[in-house]
């Protein structure tokens, strides 16, 4: 396939370590970093056998022509790619940005609450919020001092940082549902609470809102595969209505999310993928001890 | 001159397909049907009376002149079977094998009334085939005409649009948001009924016309339509998205691990490759014990399929009777081959959980055939007190599909008030220049109806840019370098 961009994929220009399992990745996309807007995504494939993946997108270069992922390793796919995607290697496919931009509308007073790796795709959104004109609190939650990224970044567009960590070592000790709780108490006129993270987590932050009555938007995280409204894999529920996530989402109102459907939904192809683990370890450890002797 | 053919001097017997052991294939990709050779290509030929009025012209969507390629295979002039064919029809090799013919041409063949009819689908599959083996399809020079063309979707409606646009000596460009284009020719129909092979060599022949095919971009999104006419240039745009967003099934524990779409299942299958788990990365849970609700093409395609990947029992729970199944009548009578159990006039009402989120049974209601509806089809309605309950761990659900929101979430384009793109008569949608065809105008149909649509779309958009005026000077070799009888490839006939 000579004429179309799968023959030479998609070029990784710079990478940066955040910790030993979160990775950055810049790909070469000129048209999508003049496209993407806060709250997209872009589906993935590494290499022609690669399943398709789903990743925010964390940031969005127009001049440099790049987009900006942040992959945490947690499985075959996102394991490997912490291993392959170097600096001048390619992606075998990339299509996006995809999803409804987040919605910023008039809201004076925000809260951008990310967890763990929900971290980075909120970045954009405060920035977002913060170039809208809006005052913007961050909150942001790691379980450990270690796994802390981008607080600088954060600190650059946001009104008010509140760095949480479960154990304490940085900022304050607790979830950052805590530290919504905080927020809100400091603040009575919060108009809107943002909130990406593992689902539990966004969980925890609508429940953290739900007595204020305070709109709490999520960006859910289901399973995904083609990313165009064609397959129905990534449905989620809200109250008795049936949503796509990737082009009715990924952006949805978290006091109707149900939660326990996509964290059990979620859930659907966990022993192949712990069966894809265990053998993509075992093939790497073969090829290391090859490699020894 | 061969002596006028009659009922009673042509061949009584339609020549039987080979097909592949039911037993052997159930666990196999390989084709099912297997196609005619020489002889029985030239056998079945003979049977077909060569009316001058063919009533099964007037039952193919596009009209294709069928005793015209017919014939020339009696004659043993195959390549120009083929030409005859490619007049009227861009893929024969695919139509040929997925039509359903048995309502379309075959079903108003004039044999049909006193015999089985002509089998025109498998000899146009052998044309097809043959042309593929051979490389008939010639690449003519064209001369450019400076005009650019935008196609949004690669399957079958995009593939037709491009092709004559190409011909016409238009740039064309046709983009397609996954990795490899084909549409539901791709990711949709399993390779037993059209092996990908074949898909490749239909868009290899595009390419030798001079498309160009841009994967990996989701129009509407990356770009809009809009932007395709004023930013990116093109002169013209053809929008052909399919119809995709799968119906859910609506019944309490739809969600429940265990229940998904015939569409994912068959993307995780055919284009994902899922069958080959682990050599490639993307999982498709095996079930033991599978239900598939529907009866449609979609629906036999996902049942066939879930038996190859090692289910023991497959059944098919649709609601009304074998009579009102809307599947080719070759796909159900191999699929009942197989061994798939159909449970005709019975309905789902609930999944069953075994309350660790996933599918432990699927409880059916009996229905009867009542009054017919506004379709004019018999109305089921349920038999009270005949709920049971069936034993599965996998729902597959193939109930109909919804309009894709991509195109009308991002553009103007109006829409009708399903959510399918609004066309006239034409196909002109309600921006200038943008025309659309296919499953995303018409809902769900068929590859033929849809490539018809895309070559109708490329007839309008001739007349939009003025190419074919016809008062344009007609130069010997033809109009715009393209011989004369290649000309004839836009005089389509739409029912
Ligand atoms: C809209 C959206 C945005 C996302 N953004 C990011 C991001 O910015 N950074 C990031 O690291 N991850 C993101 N994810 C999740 C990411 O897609 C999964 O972590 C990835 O697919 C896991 O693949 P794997 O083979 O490495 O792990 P697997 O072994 O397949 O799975 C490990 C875990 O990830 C979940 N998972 C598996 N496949 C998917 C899938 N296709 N979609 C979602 N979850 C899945 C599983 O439930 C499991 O808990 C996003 C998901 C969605 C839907
Ligand atoms: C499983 C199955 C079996 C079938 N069997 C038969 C059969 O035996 N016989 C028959 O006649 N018909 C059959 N059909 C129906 C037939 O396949 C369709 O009617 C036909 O493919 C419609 O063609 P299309 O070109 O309109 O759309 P599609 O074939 O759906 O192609 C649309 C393409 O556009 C792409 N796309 C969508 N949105 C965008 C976007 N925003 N940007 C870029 N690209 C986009 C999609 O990825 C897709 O590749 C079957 C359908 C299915 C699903
Ligand atoms: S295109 Fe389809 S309907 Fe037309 S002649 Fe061929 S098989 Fe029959
Ligand atoms: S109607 Fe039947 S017999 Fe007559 S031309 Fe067509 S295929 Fe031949
Ligand atoms: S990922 Fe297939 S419909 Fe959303």
């Amino acid at each position: 396939m000579p004429d179309n961009q799968t023959e030479s994929g998609f070029e990784i220009v710079r990478r940066e370590d955040f910790s030993d399992v979160t990775y950055l990745l810049a790909v070469r996309h000129p048209m999508m970093a003049r496209a993407a807007r806060p709250g997209q995504f872009v589906i993935v494939m590494s290499h022609p056998e690669g399943e398709r993946i789903p990743l925010t997108i964390a940031d969005f270069d127009a001049a440099e022509g790049t987009v900006t992922l942040v992959i945490q390793a947690v499985g075959k796919t996102t394991k490997e790619m912490q291993q392959t995607c170097t600096v001048g290697t390619r992606l075998h496919a990339l299509v996006g940005p995809m999803g409804v931009p987040t919605h910023m509308g008039a809201a004076k007073k925000v809260v951008c609450v990310g967890g763990g790796l929900g971290v980075a795709p909120i970045y954009p959104q405060a920035r977002g919020f913060k170039q809208n004109g809006a005052s913007v609190i961050g909150i942001l939650g790691f379980r450990t001092k270690d796994l802390v990224f981008w607080e600088d970044r954060f600190r650059a567009v946001c009104d008010e940082v509140i760095l949480c960590t479960d154990d304490g070592s940085a900022g304050m000790k607790g979830f950052v549902s805590d530290g919504i709780r905080q927020a809100i108490a400091a603040h009575p006129d919060i108009d809107e609470v943002v909130a990406i993270g593992p689902p539990v987590m966004m969980k925890a932050c609508a429940e953290a809102t739900r007595p204020h009555g305070i709109r709490t938007m999520v960006s859910l995280n289901p399973i995904m595969v083609d990313g165009t409204g064609m397959c129905g894999g990534c449905r989620v529920k809200l109250g008795d209505v049936v949503k796509f996530a990737c082009v009715d989402g990924p952006d949805f109102d978290g006091h109707l999310v149900d939660f326990d459907d996509l964290m059990t939904r979620l859930r659907r192809y966990a022993e192949e993928e712990k069966a894809a683990v265990a053998r993509w370890s075992e093939t790497c450890r073969m090829r290391a001890l090859l490699a020894a002797s | 001159m061969a002596p006028k053919r009659t009922i009673r001097s042509i061949p009584q017997q339609r020549t039987p397909a080979r097909e592949q052991d039911p037993a052997a294939r159930r666990g196999n990709f390989e084709e099912v049907t297997l196609a005619y050779n020489e002889a029985e290509a030239t056998l079945e030929s003979q049977r077909c009376l060569v009316c001058p009025e063919p009533a099964c012209t007037s039952g193919c969507p596009v009209g294709i002149d069928i005793p015209g390629f017919i014939s020339r295979i009696s004659a043993g002039d195959i390549r120009g079977a083929y030409d005859v064919l490619a007049r009227t029809n861009l893929m024969p090799a695919v139509c040929g094998r997925v039509c359903p013919q048995e309502n379309q041409c075959e079903g108003v063949c004039i044999v049909g009334d006193v015999l089985e009819p002509v089998a025109i689908g498998r000899l146009e599959r052998f044309v097809g085939d043959r042309a593929i083996a051979g490389g008939f399809a010639r690449r003519p020079y064209i001369e450019p005409n400076g005009l650019r063309i935008g196609v949004v979707g690669s399957g079958p409606a995009g593939m037709a649009c491009a092709a004559d646009m190409a011909k016409a000596g238009c740039a064309v460009t046709v983009y397609e948001a996954f990795h490899l284009p084909g549409g539901v020719l791709r990711y949709g129909i399993p390779d037993f009924r059209l092996p990908n092979s074949v898909v490749d060599a239909e868009i290899e022949g595009l390419r030798r016309l001079g498309v160009r095919f841009e994967c990996n971009t989701l129009v509407g999104r990356l770009f809009s339509i809009e932007q395709m006419i004023d930013e990116l240039g093109y002169h013209a745009v053809f929008i052909g998205t399919g119809a995709g967003y799968p119906a859910m099934l609506g019944i309490p524990g739809d969600s429940l691990n265990g229940v998904l779409s015939a569409n994912e299942l068959l993307t995780r299958c055919n284009l994902m490759r899922a069958r080959d788990f682990p050599a490639v990365d993307t999982p498709l849970p095996l079930g033991r014990h599978v239900a598939v609700v529907g009866a449609g093409n979609t629906a036999m395609d996902a049942m066939r399929v879930c038996l190859r990947l090692g289910a023991e029992q497959v059944s098919c729970i649709y609601r009304r009777s074998r009579a009102e199944c809307p599947a080719r009548a070759e796909e159900v009578h191999h699929a009942e081959q197989e061994g798939i159990e159909f449970h005709w006039l019975t309905a789902p009402v609930e999944v069953l959980g075994d309350g660790k989120g996933n599918v432990r049974a699927l409880r059916c209601q009996r229905m009867e055939l009542g009054e017919p509806d506004r379709s004019g089809r018999a109305r089921p309605v349920p038999v009270p007190g005949s709920e049971h309950d069936i034993e599965v761990d996998q729902i597959v659900f193939a109930i109909g599909t919804n309009a894709n929101p991509i195109i009308g979430q991002t553009s103007g384009l109006a829409l009708d008030k399903r959510g399918y793109i609004a066309v006239d008569e034409t196909l002109a949608t309600s921006l200038a220049g943008v025309y659309a065809g296919g499953d995303i105008v018409t809902g769900a149909a068929t590859v033929i109806e849809a490539m018809g649509a895309g070559r109708r779309a490329a007839r309008s958009m001739k007349d939009y840019l003025g190419l074919s005026d016809p008062s344009a000077p007609s130069a010997p070799g033809g109009l715009f370098g393209i011989p004369r009888e290649e000309r004839n490839f836009v005089r389509l006939r739409i029912a």
